[in-house]
């Protein structure tokens, strides 16, 4: 293992190239770019032994990814915002042909007001799509994510292409140290992909086909099984990880101080590490409070939460994500998993970064008193609204 | 925790600089974190450029940009102004490329001259030279291996030798 003083997007690079696809579609844009750039400085320079497509568009780059997982090709594409939403058509034929691609999401604020800073609406508004979704919190986790997506999508009883989200800019622009696996640790951990699912001359088959009302709600409902099997495999996949490469990993979610917790608050991405500041700083008032960071959106922790939160007074959903008119997709989701499984706790949400607008220590804390306290049930930080 | 900003123009090397003192710092052993990042959005060459370190013996959780600095370092002496000081936490200090004294709250480095005689074409590594002496978060020899792992090899020989003159003139 070799340690390096790498940005998120360096770091997810190293992982990519231990992984070595054999097809990278690529085409940049901020805050994305350097992984591209880098995994195409790699090929150039022979560390990385992988057919590099320049494609026109993310359209296109997805497509592409496709037609190489198609053949039985281990493909990689990366984007961000405009880019994820503009290949949104693509991201249904991956996972309805249930192609295990890995696409690195540098998570990016949508137009209009156009802006390339950091928030999560980019990929939670492709929640349904079908994909895993991974949310990365630094950029060790970010490049051993980008090594075990593989091992999960591959998975012939997931099959399911996957989503790796770095929070843009606070993940992919900030530098860290990294522990990087050896060549020979991530080829222990990562077999080579071999499917007899794929196109080929010798056993022809049909794929990417259409089926009508008789069978299409069957294909369905086997994606559906195919992203529910991702949970246990991806806790195969992380014990795996720690047998052969030495980190852990605790699976869906990453609970922090919740064991007595009356107050927890749910995130997600780099934000949870503030989280966890503030929540330290409160136990020592002597404040029963946690936090709970989901690790994965897609498939969704329904019982890990309702497991943490069952003992808890009140919780707060801090996202970085609004569906209008409604609320924010990650308290409704979490909402539904208190529901199915009876847990009583009142919830709060709270919308903050949005358009890379800065969450601080305070509005933290004041978040944390507001759980406390009872509140209106969705917010926006630093909109203040006649709280009656 | 210590945080440091560096305030430069996009060209001046700012954020490299931000980044080599948070590898040098990290090279200190396993209980020595630190992260490094820019002011992010578009880069424009010449406009003014705010870079981040964050160096602790704990994991740094805090992603967002120094409001209170223990150092702000200015690379272009066309970018202090007087309100630099409400940036800094108590004790903090102030360090500025320039020739002129400025007050007695600010320490004045005369890095250009430096740059000169090593032919360096900023003044980036001069400074952060000069910051590791007076600061002493980090030794002469990590400043070096970090300069070793993450800049060209044909400027390193230059870029350390200015790093050890810098040193040289605080102490003297």
């Amino acid at each position: 293992m070799v340690k390096k003083f790498l940005s998120g997007n360096e770091a997810f690079a190293e992982g990519i190239r231990l992984a070595s696809p054999q097809v990278i579609s690529a085409y940049p844009i901020t805050p994305q770019t350097i992984v591209v750039e880098r995994l195409s400085e790699m090929v150039e320079d022979g560390s990385l032994t992988s057919e590099f497509i320049h494609v026109e568009s993310e359209h296109s780059a997805l497509s592409c990814a496709i037609g190489a997982s198609a053949v039985g090709a281990r493909a990689f594409t990366a984007t961000s915002s405009q880019g994820l939403l503009y290949m949104a058509e693509c991201l249904y034929y991956a996972s309805g042909g249930r192609y295990p691609i890995v696409m690195m999401n540098a998570n990016r604020s949508v137009a209009l007001p156009w802006n390339i800073y950091g928030d999560q609406r980019d990929s939670i508004s492709q929640l349904d799509s079908g994909w895993i979704q991974a949310y990365a919190e630094n950029a060790q986790e970010s490049l051993d994510l980008a090594l075990m997506s593989w091992y999960i999508a591959e998975n012939p009883k997931v099959s399911t292409p996957f989503m790796v989200n770095l929070d843009g800019f606070i993940l992919t622009h900030t530098y860290e140290t990294v522990d990087i696996p050896t060549k020979k640790q991530a080829d222990a951990f990562l077999p080579a992909y071999i499917t007899e699912h794929k196109l080929d001359v010798e056993q022809p088959k049909n794929a990417a086909f259409s089926a009508g009302p008789d069978y299409n709600y069957i294909f369905k409902y086997k994606e559906h099984e195919g992203l529910l099997a991702a949970r246990e495999v991806i806790v195969e996949a992380e014990s795996r990880f720690k047998r052969i490469i030495g980190r852990k990993y605790t699976g869906l979610i990453d609970p922090y101080k919740t064991e007595d917790a009356e107050y927890i608050l749910i995130t997600l991405g780099t934000i949870s590490g503030l989280c966890r500041e503030v929540c330290d700083k409160l136990r020592e008032q002597g404040k029963k409070v946690g936090v709970l960071r989901l690790r994965y959106l897609r498939p969704f922790p329904n019982e890990e939460i309702a497991k943490v939160v069952q003992h808890a007074k009140a919780i707060g959903v801090l996202e970085k994500d609004i569906s209008f008119g409604n609320e924010g997709t990650v308290y409704t989701n979490v909402n539904s998993a208190l529901k199915k499984y009876g847990v009583s706790a009142v919830s709060y949400n709270f919308i903050g970064g949005l358009g890379g607008s800065d969450i601080s220590i305070q509005d933290i804390e004041m978040i944390y008193k507001k759980i406390e306290s009872g509140t209106q049930s969705v917010q926006f930080i630093g909109i203040e609204v006649n709280d009656k | 925790m210590k945080e440091i900003i560096w305030l430069g123009r996009g060209g001046q090397g700012a954020f490299t600089v931000a980044k080599l003192l948070g590898a040098a710092y990290t090279l200190k052993g396993d209980q020595y974190y630190g992260i490094a990042f820019p002011s992010f959005g578009p880069e424009r060459r010449g406009a003014p450029v705010n870079a981040f370190t964050k160096v602790d013996n704990k994991p740094v959780l805090d992603r967002s940009q120094t409001k209170k600095a223990d150092y702000i370092i200015v690379l272009d002496e066309t970018l202090y102004d007087e309100s630099l000081k409400l940036r800094l936490k108590e004790n903090g200090k102030i360090i500025v490329n320039t020739k002129v004294l400025i007050d007695e709250k600010v320490i004045s480095f005369d890095a250009q001259q430096v740059a000169k005689q090593f032919k360096l074409s900023t003044v980036n590594t001069v400074l952060l030279g000069a910051f590791a002496a007076i600061s002493g978060i980090v030794t002469l020899e990590e400043l070096f291996s970090a300069i070793e792992y993450y800049m060209p090899q044909k400027i390193r020989e230059k870029n350390k030798e200015a790093v050890a003159k810098a040193q040289e003139e605080v102490s003297l």
